[in-house]
Protein backbone atom coordinates (compact mmCIF):
# COMPACT_ATOMS: atom_id res chain seq x y z
CA UNK A 1 0.00 0.00 0.00
CA UNK A 2 1.47 3.65 -0.84
CA UNK A 3 2.25 5.71 2.41
CA UNK A 4 0.21 8.10 3.52
CA UNK A 5 2.06 11.12 2.22
CA UNK A 6 1.57 9.74 -1.24
CA UNK A 7 -1.69 9.38 -1.13
CA UNK A 8 -1.78 12.95 0.18
CA UNK A 9 0.29 13.81 -2.97
CA UNK A 10 -1.93 12.21 -5.01
CA UNK A 11 -5.25 13.57 -4.05
CA UNK A 12 -3.75 16.87 -4.34
CA UNK A 13 -2.63 16.68 -7.59
CA UNK A 14 -5.69 15.42 -8.98
CA UNK A 15 -8.09 18.09 -6.94
CA UNK A 16 -5.82 20.74 -8.99
CA UNK A 17 -6.38 19.08 -12.19
CA UNK A 18 -10.15 18.87 -11.48
CA UNK A 19 -9.89 22.51 -11.10
CA UNK A 20 -8.37 22.80 -14.72
CA UNK A 21 -10.90 21.06 -16.50
CA UNK A 22 -13.45 22.57 -14.64
CA UNK A 23 -12.40 25.88 -15.63
CA UNK A 24 -11.86 24.72 -19.45
CA UNK A 25 -15.36 23.36 -19.25
CA UNK A 26 -16.80 26.61 -18.19
CA UNK A 27 -14.52 28.63 -20.63
CA UNK A 28 -15.96 26.21 -23.37
CA UNK A 29 -19.34 26.54 -22.31
CA UNK A 30 -18.45 30.64 -22.78
CA UNK A 31 -17.36 29.92 -26.33
CA UNK A 32 -19.64 27.27 -27.25
CA UNK A 33 -22.61 29.46 -27.09
CA UNK A 34 -20.69 32.19 -29.61
CA UNK A 35 -19.75 29.85 -31.61
CA UNK A 36 -23.32 28.17 -31.95
CA UNK A 37 -24.34 31.83 -32.29
CA UNK A 38 -22.63 32.50 -35.33
CA UNK A 39 -22.80 29.33 -36.80
CA UNK A 40 -26.46 29.71 -37.13
CA UNK A 41 -26.47 33.23 -38.09
CA UNK A 42 -23.99 32.29 -41.05
CA UNK A 43 -26.57 29.81 -42.48
CA UNK A 44 -28.78 31.67 -44.07
CA UNK A 45 -26.12 33.19 -46.24
CA UNK A 46 -25.12 30.11 -46.99
CA UNK A 47 -28.52 28.38 -48.19
CA UNK A 48 -29.29 31.95 -50.18
CA UNK A 49 -26.40 31.49 -52.10
CA UNK A 50 -27.35 27.84 -52.53
CA UNK A 51 -30.67 28.32 -53.56
CA UNK A 52 -29.20 31.17 -56.23
CA UNK A 53 -26.95 28.92 -57.61
CA UNK A 54 -29.65 26.28 -57.55
CA UNK A 55 -31.85 28.32 -59.93
CA UNK A 56 -29.30 29.40 -62.03
CA UNK A 57 -27.52 26.00 -62.61
CA UNK A 58 -31.68 25.10 -63.85
CA UNK A 59 -31.65 28.41 -65.85
CA UNK A 60 -28.45 27.69 -67.50
CA UNK A 61 -29.34 27.31 -71.54
CA UNK A 62 -25.90 25.35 -72.29
CA UNK A 63 -24.90 22.83 -70.35
CA UNK A 64 -21.56 21.43 -71.90
CA UNK A 65 -20.07 25.12 -71.72
CA UNK A 66 -20.79 25.67 -68.14
CA UNK A 67 -18.01 26.49 -65.94
CA UNK A 68 -16.10 23.62 -65.23
CA UNK A 69 -16.40 24.79 -61.24
CA UNK A 70 -20.53 23.57 -61.90
CA UNK A 71 -19.99 20.73 -63.87
CA UNK A 72 -16.42 19.28 -63.47
CA UNK A 73 -13.43 19.01 -65.50
CA UNK A 74 -14.79 15.54 -66.63
CA UNK A 75 -12.21 13.21 -65.53
CA UNK A 76 -12.22 11.72 -62.10
CA UNK A 77 -8.31 11.38 -61.23
CA UNK A 78 -7.36 13.53 -58.97
CA UNK A 79 -8.89 14.22 -55.64
CA UNK A 80 -8.35 17.33 -53.67
CA UNK A 81 -9.58 16.47 -50.11
CA UNK A 82 -9.36 19.20 -47.56
CA UNK A 83 -9.19 18.48 -44.12
CA UNK A 84 -10.36 21.19 -41.43
CA UNK A 85 -9.50 20.38 -37.60
CA UNK A 86 -8.97 22.35 -34.98
CA UNK A 87 -5.68 24.38 -34.39
CA UNK A 88 -6.02 22.58 -29.87
CA UNK A 89 -6.08 19.48 -28.17
CA UNK A 90 -8.26 18.04 -25.42
CA UNK A 91 -11.56 18.32 -27.18
CA UNK A 92 -12.35 14.56 -26.93
CA UNK A 93 -12.95 12.97 -30.05
CA UNK A 94 -13.28 16.18 -32.38
CA UNK A 95 -10.40 15.91 -34.16
CA UNK A 96 -9.58 11.96 -34.24
CA UNK A 97 -13.31 11.36 -36.15
CA UNK A 98 -12.88 13.76 -38.63
CA UNK A 99 -9.50 12.08 -39.12
CA UNK A 100 -11.15 8.58 -39.19
CA UNK A 101 -13.84 9.88 -41.57
CA UNK A 102 -11.03 10.88 -43.95
CA UNK A 103 -8.53 8.29 -43.72
CA UNK A 104 -11.26 5.74 -44.70
CA UNK A 105 -11.79 8.28 -47.49
CA UNK A 106 -8.19 8.39 -48.48
CA UNK A 107 -7.89 4.72 -48.39
CA UNK A 108 -10.75 4.40 -50.86
CA UNK A 109 -9.00 6.82 -53.44
CA UNK A 110 -5.99 5.01 -53.23
CA UNK A 111 -7.26 1.61 -53.72
CA UNK A 112 -8.85 2.43 -56.89
CA UNK A 113 -6.09 3.92 -58.02
CA UNK A 114 -6.58 7.58 -57.93
CA UNK A 115 -4.26 10.43 -57.00
CA UNK A 116 -4.52 12.03 -54.12
CA UNK A 117 -4.16 15.56 -52.63
CA UNK A 118 -4.47 16.98 -49.19
CA UNK A 119 -4.94 20.52 -47.55
CA UNK A 120 -4.72 20.29 -44.34
CA UNK A 121 -7.09 23.29 -42.02
CA UNK A 122 -5.55 23.33 -38.35
CA UNK A 123 -2.68 22.14 -36.63
CA UNK A 124 -4.21 19.01 -35.35
CA UNK A 125 -4.79 17.53 -38.44
CA UNK A 126 -1.39 18.08 -39.66
CA UNK A 127 -0.24 16.45 -36.69
CA UNK A 128 -2.25 13.23 -37.11
CA UNK A 129 -1.73 12.80 -40.72
CA UNK A 130 1.78 13.61 -41.63
CA UNK A 131 2.73 10.01 -40.24
CA UNK A 132 0.62 8.10 -42.68
CA UNK A 133 0.27 10.38 -45.47
CA UNK A 134 2.57 12.81 -45.28
CA UNK A 135 3.73 12.75 -48.93
CA UNK A 136 0.62 13.48 -50.04
CA UNK A 137 -0.23 16.94 -47.88
CA UNK A 138 0.82 19.87 -50.41
CA UNK A 139 -0.64 22.36 -48.13
CA UNK A 140 -0.93 22.71 -44.40
CA UNK A 141 -2.91 25.91 -42.93
CA UNK A 142 -3.12 26.91 -39.77
CA UNK A 143 -5.41 30.04 -38.31
CA UNK A 144 -4.42 30.12 -34.70
CA UNK A 145 -3.77 33.82 -34.46
CA UNK A 146 -7.76 34.81 -35.48
CA UNK A 147 -9.86 34.07 -32.36
CA UNK A 148 -13.09 33.64 -34.37
CA UNK A 149 -13.96 32.05 -37.39
CA UNK A 150 -14.26 35.10 -39.83
CA UNK A 151 -14.65 35.09 -43.33
CA UNK A 152 -11.37 36.46 -44.65
CA UNK A 153 -9.73 33.32 -43.52
CA UNK A 154 -12.07 31.00 -45.52
CA UNK A 155 -11.64 33.00 -48.65
CA UNK A 156 -7.87 32.33 -48.04
CA UNK A 157 -8.20 29.05 -48.22
CA UNK A 158 -11.19 28.98 -50.89
CA UNK A 159 -8.82 31.34 -53.15
CA UNK A 160 -5.97 28.53 -52.85
CA UNK A 161 -8.55 25.63 -53.90
CA UNK A 162 -9.76 27.99 -56.87
CA UNK A 163 -6.07 28.45 -57.77
CA UNK A 164 -5.35 24.71 -57.71
CA UNK A 165 -7.93 23.90 -59.62
CA UNK A 166 -7.45 26.38 -62.31
CA UNK A 167 -3.71 24.92 -62.46
CA UNK A 168 -5.26 21.82 -63.38
CA UNK A 169 -3.53 20.07 -60.20
CA UNK A 170 -7.24 18.04 -59.56
CA UNK A 171 -10.48 17.10 -60.24
CA UNK A 172 -12.49 16.77 -57.05
CA UNK A 173 -12.48 18.40 -54.39
CA UNK A 174 -14.09 17.38 -50.82
CA UNK A 175 -13.78 19.06 -47.46
CA UNK A 176 -13.85 17.56 -44.00
CA UNK A 177 -15.49 18.72 -40.82
CA UNK A 178 -17.62 18.23 -38.20
CA UNK A 179 -21.68 19.29 -38.38
CA UNK A 180 -22.50 20.88 -34.58
CA UNK A 181 -25.89 18.92 -34.02
CA UNK A 182 -26.03 19.24 -30.34
CA UNK A 183 -23.53 19.53 -27.67
CA UNK A 184 -22.91 16.08 -27.63
CA UNK A 185 -23.24 15.02 -30.92
CA UNK A 186 -20.81 15.98 -33.58
CA UNK A 187 -21.21 13.97 -37.12
CA UNK A 188 -17.99 14.15 -39.20
CA UNK A 189 -18.91 15.25 -43.05
CA UNK A 190 -17.76 14.95 -46.04
CA UNK A 191 -18.46 17.27 -48.54
CA UNK A 192 -18.11 17.97 -52.24
CA UNK A 193 -17.67 20.66 -53.27
CA UNK A 194 -16.08 21.05 -56.47
CA UNK A 195 -17.67 19.86 -59.18
CA UNK A 196 -20.49 20.76 -57.30
CA UNK A 197 -23.39 18.38 -56.86
CA UNK A 198 -26.50 19.22 -56.34
CA UNK A 199 -27.88 15.87 -55.94
CA UNK A 200 -31.49 15.31 -54.53
CA UNK A 201 -31.83 18.47 -54.37
CA UNK A 202 -34.54 19.57 -57.65
CA UNK A 203 -35.95 22.72 -57.57
CA UNK A 204 -39.26 22.77 -57.76
CA UNK A 205 -40.05 26.30 -58.81
CA UNK A 206 -40.49 26.70 -62.50
CA UNK A 207 -39.64 30.63 -62.51
CA UNK A 208 -37.61 31.98 -64.68
CA UNK A 209 -35.43 34.58 -64.02
CA UNK A 210 -33.88 37.64 -65.86
CA UNK A 211 -30.29 37.36 -65.64
CA UNK A 212 -27.85 40.52 -65.55
CA UNK A 213 -25.30 40.21 -67.07
CA UNK A 214 -25.58 36.50 -68.59
CA UNK A 215 -25.86 33.49 -66.83
CA UNK A 216 -22.46 31.99 -67.42
CA UNK A 217 -20.71 35.23 -66.41
CA UNK A 218 -22.68 35.45 -63.15
CA UNK A 219 -22.33 31.85 -62.48
CA UNK A 220 -18.23 32.37 -62.89
CA UNK A 221 -18.38 35.09 -60.64
CA UNK A 222 -20.42 33.38 -58.45
CA UNK A 223 -18.89 29.53 -58.35
CA UNK A 224 -15.75 30.58 -56.70
CA UNK A 225 -17.72 32.73 -53.88
CA UNK A 226 -19.62 29.57 -53.29
CA UNK A 227 -16.51 27.63 -52.75
CA UNK A 228 -14.97 30.11 -49.66
CA UNK A 229 -18.82 30.08 -48.55
CA UNK A 230 -19.20 26.37 -48.44
CA UNK A 231 -15.42 26.45 -46.37
CA UNK A 232 -16.45 29.55 -43.94
CA UNK A 233 -19.74 27.31 -42.69
CA UNK A 234 -17.53 24.39 -42.36
CA UNK A 235 -15.01 26.67 -40.36
CA UNK A 236 -18.41 27.84 -38.40
CA UNK A 237 -19.75 24.80 -37.68
CA UNK A 238 -16.40 23.10 -36.94
CA UNK A 239 -15.67 26.33 -34.60
CA UNK A 240 -19.13 25.46 -32.72
CA UNK A 241 -18.62 21.08 -32.78
CA UNK A 242 -14.81 21.90 -31.27
CA UNK A 243 -16.04 23.87 -28.43
CA UNK A 244 -19.33 21.76 -27.79
CA UNK A 245 -17.09 18.66 -27.95
CA UNK A 246 -14.60 20.12 -25.62
CA UNK A 247 -17.25 21.02 -23.20
CA UNK A 248 -18.60 17.24 -22.73
CA UNK A 249 -15.12 16.14 -22.77
CA UNK A 250 -14.09 18.05 -19.77
CA UNK A 251 -17.00 17.38 -18.02
CA UNK A 252 -16.41 13.93 -18.36
CA UNK A 253 -12.67 14.62 -17.13
CA UNK A 254 -14.11 16.64 -13.88
CA UNK A 255 -16.10 14.01 -12.72
CA UNK A 256 -13.81 11.21 -13.45
CA UNK A 257 -11.27 13.47 -11.25
CA UNK A 258 -14.45 13.62 -8.57
CA UNK A 259 -14.58 10.05 -8.64
CA UNK A 260 -10.87 9.60 -8.21
CA UNK A 261 -10.55 11.75 -5.80
CA UNK A 262 -13.50 10.19 -3.57
CA UNK A 263 -11.80 6.79 -3.95
CA UNK A 264 -8.27 7.75 -2.91
CA UNK A 265 -9.51 9.56 0.08
CA UNK A 266 -11.41 6.50 1.14
CA UNK A 267 -7.93 4.77 0.81
CA UNK A 268 -5.95 7.56 2.72
CA UNK A 269 -8.42 7.08 5.52
CA UNK A 270 -7.94 3.49 5.80
CA UNK A 271 -4.87 3.34 5.92
CA UNK A 272 -4.49 6.03 8.07
CA UNK A 273 -6.71 4.06 10.41
CA UNK A 274 -4.45 1.05 9.99
CA UNK A 275 -1.48 2.75 11.14
CA UNK A 276 -2.92 3.99 14.10
CA UNK A 277 -4.66 0.89 14.82
CA UNK A 278 -1.37 -0.82 14.81
CA UNK A 279 0.54 1.42 16.65
CA UNK A 280 -1.84 1.03 19.45
CA UNK A 281 -1.28 -3.06 19.41
CA UNK A 282 2.47 -2.15 19.32
CA UNK A 283 1.68 0.08 22.71
CA UNK A 284 -0.33 -2.45 24.32
CA UNK A 285 1.49 -5.97 24.00
CA UNK A 286 4.60 -3.91 24.59
CA UNK A 287 3.31 -3.00 28.44
CA UNK A 288 1.75 -6.30 28.67
CA UNK A 289 4.48 -7.99 28.28
CA UNK A 290 6.38 -6.02 31.36
CA UNK B 1 -49.18 49.31 -48.10
CA UNK B 2 -49.43 47.82 -52.04
CA UNK B 3 -46.09 49.76 -52.58
CA UNK B 4 -43.94 47.81 -50.61
CA UNK B 5 -42.05 44.81 -50.70
CA UNK B 6 -39.46 43.07 -48.59
CA UNK B 7 -35.45 42.85 -48.61
CA UNK B 8 -33.08 41.42 -46.65
CA UNK B 9 -29.24 41.81 -46.82
CA UNK B 10 -26.73 38.95 -45.81
CA UNK B 11 -23.57 38.38 -45.17
CA UNK B 12 -21.75 35.63 -44.13
CA UNK B 13 -21.20 36.24 -40.46
CA UNK B 14 -25.07 37.42 -39.78
CA UNK B 15 -28.49 38.63 -41.24
CA UNK B 16 -27.74 41.89 -41.40
CA UNK B 17 -31.04 43.64 -42.14
CA UNK B 18 -34.23 43.11 -42.82
CA UNK B 19 -37.43 45.31 -43.53
CA UNK B 20 -40.22 44.54 -44.86
CA UNK B 21 -41.71 47.89 -45.89
CA UNK B 22 -39.20 49.31 -48.74
CA UNK B 23 -40.63 51.00 -51.40
CA UNK B 24 -37.71 51.30 -53.67
CA UNK B 25 -34.31 49.86 -53.99
CA UNK B 26 -31.36 51.32 -56.01
CA UNK B 27 -28.48 48.54 -56.12
CA UNK B 28 -25.02 48.94 -57.86
CA UNK B 29 -25.36 46.14 -59.89
CA UNK B 30 -22.34 45.08 -62.45
CA UNK B 31 -24.03 47.05 -65.60
CA UNK B 32 -25.04 50.32 -63.39
CA UNK B 33 -27.19 51.33 -61.33
CA UNK B 34 -30.35 49.49 -60.75
CA UNK B 35 -33.95 50.59 -59.34
CA UNK B 36 -35.81 48.18 -57.91
CA UNK B 37 -39.53 48.74 -57.46
CA UNK B 38 -42.54 46.36 -56.12
CA UNK B 39 -43.82 43.13 -58.67
CA UNK B 40 -40.51 43.37 -60.55
CA UNK B 41 -39.77 40.63 -63.09
CA UNK B 42 -37.56 38.09 -61.16
CA UNK B 43 -33.79 38.76 -61.63
CA UNK B 44 -30.43 37.88 -60.68
CA UNK B 45 -27.28 39.98 -60.85
CA UNK B 46 -24.18 40.51 -59.35
CA UNK B 47 -22.97 43.97 -58.01
CA UNK B 48 -20.38 45.98 -57.78
CA UNK B 49 -18.74 48.63 -55.29
CA UNK B 50 -21.11 51.55 -54.79
CA UNK B 51 -24.40 52.58 -52.69
CA UNK B 52 -27.42 50.90 -51.93
CA UNK B 53 -29.91 53.14 -51.16
CA UNK B 54 -33.11 51.46 -49.52
CA UNK B 55 -36.15 54.14 -49.58
CA UNK B 56 -38.98 53.28 -47.03
CA UNK B 57 -41.25 54.87 -45.04
CA UNK B 58 -39.24 54.66 -41.67
CA UNK B 59 -36.55 56.78 -43.82
CA UNK B 60 -33.86 56.50 -45.88
CA UNK B 61 -30.87 54.51 -45.86
CA UNK B 62 -27.44 54.03 -47.66
CA UNK B 63 -24.89 51.27 -47.52
CA UNK B 64 -21.57 50.71 -49.12
CA UNK B 65 -20.77 47.22 -50.42
CA UNK B 66 -17.95 45.96 -51.77
CA UNK B 67 -19.31 42.92 -53.78
CA UNK B 68 -22.20 41.07 -53.78
CA UNK B 69 -24.95 39.42 -55.29
CA UNK B 70 -28.74 39.93 -55.63
CA UNK B 71 -32.07 38.30 -55.98
CA UNK B 72 -35.41 39.46 -56.59
CA UNK B 73 -37.80 36.80 -56.69
CA UNK B 74 -41.61 37.27 -55.10
CA UNK B 75 -41.43 40.27 -54.12
CA UNK B 76 -38.35 39.58 -51.82
CA UNK B 77 -35.12 40.57 -52.53
CA UNK B 78 -32.26 39.42 -51.24
CA UNK B 79 -28.24 41.03 -51.04
CA UNK B 80 -26.20 38.52 -50.67
CA UNK B 81 -22.22 40.37 -49.95
CA UNK B 82 -19.29 40.04 -47.90
CA UNK B 83 -18.73 43.39 -47.15
CA UNK B 84 -20.94 46.03 -46.48
CA UNK B 85 -21.24 49.19 -44.23
CA UNK B 86 -24.10 51.01 -43.03
CA UNK B 87 -23.05 54.92 -44.30
CA UNK B 88 -24.68 56.62 -41.13
CA UNK B 89 -22.42 54.41 -39.03
CA UNK B 90 -18.97 55.26 -41.56
CA UNK B 91 -16.96 57.99 -40.03
CA UNK B 92 -14.12 59.80 -42.18
CA UNK B 93 -11.28 57.81 -40.78
CA UNK B 94 -12.80 54.96 -41.63
CA UNK B 95 -13.79 55.93 -45.09
CA UNK B 96 -10.16 57.34 -45.17
CA UNK B 97 -8.85 54.00 -44.34
CA UNK B 98 -10.71 51.77 -47.33
CA UNK B 99 -10.17 54.47 -49.59
CA UNK B 100 -6.62 54.05 -48.88
CA UNK B 101 -6.92 49.97 -48.91
CA UNK B 102 -8.46 50.05 -52.42
CA UNK B 103 -6.01 52.52 -54.07
CA UNK B 104 -3.39 50.59 -52.67
CA UNK B 105 -5.26 48.09 -54.84
CA UNK B 106 -5.69 49.32 -57.70
CA UNK B 107 -1.86 50.70 -58.40
CA UNK B 108 -1.10 46.77 -58.35
CA UNK B 109 0.41 46.05 -61.17
CA UNK B 110 -0.03 42.24 -61.21
CA UNK B 111 -3.63 42.46 -61.15
CA UNK B 112 -6.13 41.27 -64.02
CA UNK B 113 -8.32 43.56 -65.86
CA UNK B 114 -11.38 42.42 -63.83
CA UNK B 115 -9.99 43.67 -60.11
CA UNK B 116 -8.37 46.73 -61.35
CA UNK B 117 -11.59 47.79 -62.81
CA UNK B 118 -13.22 46.60 -59.81
CA UNK B 119 -10.78 48.52 -57.23
CA UNK B 120 -10.86 51.41 -59.44
CA UNK B 121 -14.74 51.06 -58.74
CA UNK B 122 -13.47 51.65 -54.87
CA UNK B 123 -11.44 54.07 -55.38
CA UNK B 124 -14.20 56.19 -56.95
CA UNK B 125 -17.01 55.67 -55.36
CA UNK B 126 -14.96 55.92 -51.81
CA UNK B 127 -13.83 59.55 -53.07
CA UNK B 128 -17.63 60.61 -53.64
CA UNK B 129 -18.15 59.93 -50.33
CA UNK B 130 -15.67 62.43 -48.82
Amino acid sequence: MASLDDLKKRIASVKSTQKITKAMKMVAAAKLRRAQESAEKGRPYSEKMNNVILNLSNGISDKENSPKLLSGTGQDKTHLCVVMTSDRGLCGGFNSNIIKKAKSYFAKILDEGKELKIITVGSKGNDQLKRVYGDKIIENISFKESKNANYFDADKVGKMVIEKFEAGEFDVCTIFYNQFKNVITQIPQAQQIVPLNNEGEENSSEESYEFEPDEDEILSNLLPKNISTQIFKAMLENSASEQGSRMSAMDNATRNAGEMVDKLTIEYNRSRQAAITKELIEIISGAESL
Amino acid sequence: MSEEFKVEIVNPEKSFLVKDDVSEVVVPAFEGEMGILKDHISIISFLKPGIIKILSKSGDENYYVEDGIVEFKNNNLSILTSTIFNLADMDKSKQQDLLKQAEEEANKTDINDQSKYLADQKVEVLKTLN
